[in-house]
């Protein structure tokens, strides 16, 4: 492993502390061992990209965050108070919102009810309608789709959704699990266009992608993940020479 | 707005009518089909009270019936006199005999106590998911039968515990209905409703955007469980004389088919299959006895009724798997806007 560097994962203490700070993070699944010590951080009105062959540990890492998953041992903080032991509800509510794999949308509620339950954790009535609004804009396919069950809706169109209901609890960080997961190429480049959007907007994101340059290109920072640990991590543009990636991928050759 | 209204004035024109079937019913109709109407509408409690958690949060219980059994036992106990209880249960605590209670006291308890041991037996068991939790409830049930069997100083074991008060009349039988049907839609149709269909249509989703999965399941197993108990009330009352057997496996079964077949996820899904199997079972009852009509003989067919039945079941689960009502709510009036239609011309072609 000498050959990749493994940016060591400091803060200075004197400084605000990041949105999302993980260290030494293990989780298992029973005897697997998914996550074997992964430190990572987020900061404020970053998109970090976070790659890795499948079974790398990719979306335990975010289902670890969201509190679906409990770790075994390490800290997740947000905001440099730690979150890892509460309930998957009271995390929504600290400002996480997860847009799980395979477009998990509710089927047999329709697109407004959809989004609704994506405020779920929220109060403010006006607010919600507001941001309704405005991502039925963003999202213009699900404004004349609104009154139809989700069920009935296409892979992207079902992507597009769970994506917005997510946005729906305005979140501070969004976790994205493989947004291009089982979408037409044609529509993968829409929804990463609206997560460039949302970027522009301000929107925190941690995004999990297989899909490598669609990634770095959104991508400020990325992590490579193999095996549950982390292989390599920098700056989207140095990742983009594909060999150091490829080794941090397969192993060394 | 004026769609509210116009449920409302449907809601109160459907109240008007049940109270009026149910105070003049039983005179224009006589014995026969008042007893029919009597248990459909009981039979309504405890198959729309079903159908709150195994048709809207997914979680498909086979312990409703535990909770029938506990309370038309918890309601009989303390219907009883204390001369009743003296030579029926000589052994019974002091503090439970001699109750004597009215009618409408004892159900609130009897679903309350149902309710409480929804809360103790479900903060385990709503944390299981799929066929697990099925397997599980039914499990709830068996020890119930076990408890009732074996509790004979409480309820006189498997010999038949008798002399509770005929009380379940058609008045309060409907009147339990509409209150039942009405709770129930006010919780479908809210936003805890809607938690509750998310945690059915995705439970890891739901978790993500923070709905609190166990206390959403939790919720729909203990409301159901208060209103299994008021409809272990009602028929502790109608039937007078009962055993652990009554409430069993076969008036599980009983409950689940008519849910299944009239339609989970939807309240009128679960009243249609009350509906349909009940009057279908007594219309079938009637035929395999044998008739004549204009001269044409029907033998008596013994047994033929089950079958029939049996038969229905299988068909309408191949051409219709999702029920007579296909999860949706039967409205008499179909809403002004309709829906718009799947879009048919890419649906299938992406991905």
């Amino acid at each position: 492993m000498a050959t990749l560097e493994a940016a060591p994962e400091t803060h200075d203490a004197a400084a605000a502390p990041p949105l999302l700070a993980i260290t030494d993070l293990t989780v298992s699944y029973g005897p697997v061992r998914a996550l074997k010590g992964v430190s990572l951080h987020v900061e404020q009105g970053e998109v970090v990209a976070l790659l890795g062959a499948n079974g790398a540990g990719k979306s335990t890492t975010l289902r670890a965050i969201s509190g679906l998953v409990r770790p075994r041992a390490g800290d997740i903080r947000l905001r440099g108070s730690s979150i890892m032991r509460l309930p998957p509800a009271k995390i929504v509510r600290n400002g996480v919102a997860h847009c799980p794999e395979g477009r998990r949308v509710f089927a047999s509620l329709t697109v407004a009810e959809n989004l609704r339950l994506g405020a779920a954790s929220r109060e403010d009535a006006s607010g919600v309608d507001e941001d309704r609004e405005k991502l039925l804009s963003l999202f213009p396919i699900l404004r004349t789709r609104r009154n139809q069950t989700a069920g009935t809706l296409s892979g992207g169109e079902q992507q597009q959704l769970a994506l917005a209901r997510a946005l729906m609890a305005r979140p501070s960080l969004l976790l994205l699990d493989e947004p291009s997961l089982g979408v037409a190429p044609l529509l993968v480049r829409d929804i990463f266009r609206t997560l460039g959007q949302l970027k522009r907007q301000g929107v925190t994101m941690l995004l999990v992608e297989q899909n490598l340059s669609l990634a770095l290109d959104i991508a400020d920072r990325a992590y490579v993940l193999r095996t549950g640990e982390v292989r390599l991590s920098g700056v989207a543009e140095d990742l983009r020479d594909g060999e150091r990636v490829a080794e941090a991928y397969l192993g060394s050759r | 707005m004026s769609h509210t209204i116009r449920t409302r004035l449907i809601v109160a024109a459907a109240i008007l009518l049940a109270a009026i079937v149910a105070v003049f019913g039983p005179g224009l109709l006589g014995d026969y089909f008042t007893r029919i109407l009597l248990l459909i509408c009981m039979n309504g409690v405890l198959v729309a009270s079903l159908g709150l958690c195994n048709g809207f949060t997914g979680v498909f219980s086979l312990g409703h019936v535990g909770f029938v059994a506990t309370a038309a036992y918890v309601n009989g106990i303390l219907s009883l006199t204390a001369e009743q209880s003296a030579s029926l249960l000589p052994n019974l605590p002091a503090w439970l005999s001699g109750w004597g209670m009215h009618f409408l006291p004892a159900t609130l308890i009897a679903g309350l106590v149902t309710a409480a041991l929804a809360a103790l037996v479900g903060l385990p068991l709503m944390r299981l998911s799929g066929h697990f939790v099925s397997v599980a409830t039914m499990g709830f049930l068996i020890i119930v039968n076990g408890v009732l069997v074996n509790a004979d100083e409480f309820t006189r074991g498997s010999r038949t515990f008798t002399g509770v008060p005929l009380d379940t009349t058609l008045p309060w039988a409907m009147g339990w209905l509409v209150i039942t049907l009405l709770v129930l839609a006010r919780i479908i149709y809210s936003p805890i409703g809607r938690a509750m269909r998310a945690v059915r249509d995705n439970a890891i989703a739901a978790r993500g955007i923070g709905i609190n999965v166990l206390r959403t399941r939790l919720l729909a197993f203990v409301v159901g469980a208060f209103f299994a108990g008021v409809g272990g009330s009602l028929y502790a009352r109608y039937l007078g004389s009962f055993s652990p057997a009554t409430f069993y496996f076969s008036m599980m079964i009983n409950q689940i088919a008519m849910l299944v077949l009239g339609g989970m996820g939807s309240l009128s899904g679960a009243m249609i299959g009350v509906v349909v199997i009940g009057t279908m079972t007594e219309l079938l009852r009637a035929l395999e006895r044998g008739f004549s009509i204009d001269g044409v003989t029907m033998p008596p067919l013994f047994g033929a009724s089950q079958i029939a039945l049996g038969l229905v079941f299988i068909l309408i689960m191949i051409y219709r798997p999702t029920g007579i009502a296909g999860g949706r709510e039967i409205v008499l009036w179909p809403r002004t806007s309709t829906r718009p239609a799947p879009s048919v011309e890419e649906a299938p072609s992406r991905n």
